[in-house]
């Protein structure tokens, strides 16, 4: 079962008490961008397979959101950290470098 | 290729089983292909055999990673049914689910059809309102579907309770031409078809790149060298992604996982699929008389195969207060595939950004129904540049607006 440790109150909560929120870090477009940039924020996911940024909120904990950064290929958790951020933090940055060398890096 | 036939079984009777051809031909790339599909799953099969069949395109390879139909095409519940609510995917499904009736006799291949009807219940107030919307919806499109109450309900499931506290049946909507068939069998069918045409289906090779020139394809790169192609199609399910990142464009898709699993077998209990959408389970007999259940997907992104463990729990424990007399099987396999899940739950059979590339994914949960349906629109699309099964089902839309809002594989609430 996916255990993800919620950086807001600490509990390594279980899935179950877990809601999964898609990808993070999306830049949101809304009225008056482009329509090109619209679909592509509402839609056009990156879905890789391997290194993935994305959101979670501890549903039946203590309600928060957060982020977390996990390899879809091998379900292997790097880390979790504060949605108030823009992009992944240079800690979790370095733990993804060090176990895939080949990770081709956050783009937003 | 041989034919298949009683005076066939007959004649290899005699001679213990000698002369049987391989029902395809194993097959090196050859340096250039008119067009190249990439996936020899159900729909990638279906799409090259209707090139040829109904478009006379036969210098065609098929080319996959893996082996033969051995993503979700071998990993489904087997179920067949057309009871959409949205005119687009009433034909589609429609036309896939009428194709499958006479499939045996097309492929000279026992796809084993069973027409045995599908049955979803409804469990709540808002199913019933639903369902008798979807069966007035089906009245107009053609396709045979009627609201039944929970007596009928009961004369044809007699193992289901349908006075169950928290979920009871309130009705159903039943498809009687509906049913299943050999999902296995639906891909080596094709396949030797395929084959039979002189089509090249290249197993054990991945495509690794995707080549282009002034924006239009010329070719793919492959584990076992580059091959040429005027034509592309990508019909690679949960990897559709991974395909479209290689050509430079983006979908607007999800790989999550699926699971199904099966019980020991049992003598015939239930001779129709029951499909439960309030508690998300789908529940039939095999012909070796196991109890085969879907279950839901999981809400996270996921490649592995595997899904939560808490999903078969929910689905078994919702299915066994429907159908009491499950509690007492054992479950033999549990087993996950990766769908491709697009932000309207509806299927891409489209045109992309680059020349000569073609897509054909998004089946979400629900592929397996469509495979002769969607084999038939991409075919149509990849030899004429468009197709009346597939225009609504652009990969533009999202930017349009235009939704197809299904809820595919189940029909629940969206």
């Amino acid at each position: 079962m996916l255990i993800l440790t919620c950086p807001c109150c600490g509990v390594a909560a279980e899935e179950t008490e877990l809601q999964p929120g898609g990808e993070a870090h999306l830049k949101r477009f809304g009225p008056g961008s482009s329509d090109d940039a619209f679909e592509a924020y509402m839609f056009a996911r990156a879905n890789p397979k391997g290194v993935h940024f994305e959101r979670w909120r501890h549903a039946y904990g203590c309600g928060k959101w957060f982020l977390a950064a996990r390899c879809t290929a091998t379900l292997e958790v790097f880390g979790t950290y504060s949605a108030q951020t823009k992009e992944p933090p240079a800690e979790i940055v370095t733990k993804i470098r060090a176990k895939r060398p080949d990770w081709a890096g956050w783009s937003a | 290729m041989k034919r298949y036939s009683v005076f066939a079984v007959a004649r290899e009777a005699l001679r213990n089983h000698q002369g049987w051809d391989r029902a395809w031909a194993k097959a090196d790339p050859k340096p250039r292909y008119d067009a190249i599909v990439v996936g020899a799953g159900g729909h990638g099969l279906a799409s090259a055999y209707y090139l040829g069949r109904n478009h006379g395109i036969t210098n065609v390879a098929v080319i996959e990673k893996g082996w033969l139909g051995g993503g979700n095409t071998g990993r489904n519940t087997t179920i067949i049914r057309s009871n959409y609510l949205q005119d687009p995917s009433a034909a589609i499904y429609e036309k896939s689910r009428s194709l499958y009736e006479t499939l045996s006799q097309d492929l000279n291949y026992n796809i084993m059809f069973s027409p045995r009807g599908v049955m979803m219940l409804a469990q709540t107030q808002h199913e019933v309102r639903g369902y008798l919307r979807t069966a007035h919806a089906n009245a107009l499109q053609g396709v045979a579907t009627e609201f039944i109450g929970p007596e009928r309900v009961k004369e044809l499931v007699p193992i289901i309770d349908t006075n169950g506290p928290r979920y009871p049946v309130l009705g159903a909507l039943w498809q009687p031409r509906a049913g299943t068939a050999r999902h296995d069998a639906v891909a080596w069918g094709y396949a030797r078809a395929c084959s039979a045409m002189g089509m090249d289906i290249i197993q054990n090779c991945e495509v690794t790149g995707i080549r282009r020139e002034g924006g239009k394809v010329t070719g793919v790169e492959t584990t076992k060298g580059a091959i040429g192609c005027d034509r592309l199609g990508i019909v690679v399910a949960g990897h559709s992604s991974q395909l479209a990142d290689m050509a430079g464009f983006r979908l607007p898709i999800e790989s999550v996982a699926l699971q199904a699993l099966v019980s020991e077998p049992i003598k015939p209990c239930m001779d129709v699929v029951v499909m439960a959408n309030t508690v998300h389970g789908y529940l039939s007999q095999s012909d070796k008389g196991e109890m085969v259940i879907g279950g839901g997907t999981d809400g996270f992104n996921n490649y592995t195969q595997r899904g939560s463990w808490h999903h078969i729990e929910e689905t078994v424990r919702a299915l066994v207060e429907t159908f009491p007399m499950l509690s007492r099987l054992k479950m033999l396999r549990q087993w996950g595939g990766i769908v491709d899940m697009t932000g309207d739950r509806s299927p891409i059979i489209s045109k992309t950004p680059v020349e000569g590339v073609f897509v054909n994914c998004g089946w979400g949960t629900g592929g397996f129904k469509a495979i002769p349906g969607s084999g038939w629109a991409m075919a149509e699309l990849m030899a004429k540049g468009a197709s009346p099964l597939a225009e609504e089902f652009s990969m533009f839309r999202f930017r349009e607006g235009k939704f197809i809002d299904e809820s595919v594989a189940a029909g629940v609430a969206h």
